[in-house]
């Protein structure tokens, strides 16, 4: 078997835990979401404990990864390379946390729920692939 | 005031290590960010074996609940909220993922899993406008 069909089930089986993660945690329940960022009513700071777990086991794999001269299925580490603080990461994050806020739907727990057949889950997946296609547009079209 | 009647420690924690292992196996065998929005988006901008491992990983997001569903019944999720909203929204946290290079996973665990400063500032933001927005609709509207 080639190699990218190695990285695609081991990617498939990664987005498959994910998604058991987020139904697990409780997040693909926008109403607990919500609750979470309700600071200010009756405050459910479950999702605090959903970032720490999830930080701290993906904290681990990083530093693990430094040691390693390539990963496991003999891909380079794509680290991020961007590291400005520019007006479009701040532009961009503050209507991500609008429409968040308005329903407590992300991209993640959004899959998960459109996977389960739910109306809201598909509507508000179709409106965020167009949302990311317009960016990509835009940004194709104004740079060089 | 905290909600002690909605507030599920061992669940959250549980699915948290969960969604921390995949991030560290899609790093360590894959070698790749599980960044959300960014995998979604790339299955567009892709082709051949680079985007068949983000369709892959899409994909198992989007299945996830059928092998949910297997062991035990899908937990409650209540959505607030017209169709209109909800579009809006969407569009919103498209655009925004876009534009500020990552969401909830992308800055918000794997970001801040690598100390990153940009999606610490990222996290902060969105995290931010999303308890001032909560705040606004619950408590005055």
């Amino acid at each position: 078997m080639q190699k990218h069909w190695f990285l695609s089930l081991s990617a498939f089986i990664c987005g498959l835990l994910f998604g058991l993660g987020l139904l697990m945690a409780g997040m693909a329940n926008p109403a607990k979401v919500l609750g979470f960022l309700d600071i200010a009513g009756l405050w459910d700071p479950s999702l605090a404990l959903v970032m720490l777990g999830a930080i701290a086991v993906t904290f681990v794999a990083f530093g693990f990864s430094k040691k390693m001269p390539q990963s496991l299925l003999n891909t380079k580490f794509h680290w991020p390379d961007a590291t400005a603080i520019t007006r479009p990461l701040l532009a961009g994050s503050a209507l991500f946390g609008l429409g968040w806020g308005l329903v407590g739907l992300c991209p993640g727990p959004a899959l998960v729920l459109a996977g389960t057949g739910s109306v809201e889950g598909l509507i508000f997946i179709v409106f965020m692939l167009i949302g990311i296609r317009l960016v990509d547009y835009f940004q194709t079209r104004l740079s060089p | 005031m905290v909600d002690w009647t909605h507030f599920t420690p061992e669940s959250a924690l549980l699915g948290g290590l969960m969604i921390g292992l995949a991030c560290a196996l899609l790093w360590l065998l894959n070698g790749r960010i599980a960044g959300i929005s960014g995998i979604t988006a790339g299955t567009f901008t892709n082709s051949g074996p680079e985007r068949q491992w983000r369709l892959a990983f899409v994909l198992g997001l989007v299945l996830s609940s059928w092998l949910w569903l297997m062991l035990a019944p899908l937990p409650v999720a209540e959505v607030t909220g017209n169709y209109g909203l909800l579009a809006a929204a969407g569009l919103l946290v498209g655009i925004g993922a876009r534009l500020g290079s990552g969401c909830t996973s992308g800055h918000g665990v794997c970001g801040l899993a690598r100390l990153s400063m940009r999606s610490l500032v990222a996290t902060l933001t969105f995290m931010g406008v999303a308890v001032v927005t909560v705040f606004i609709v619950r408590h005055l509207l």
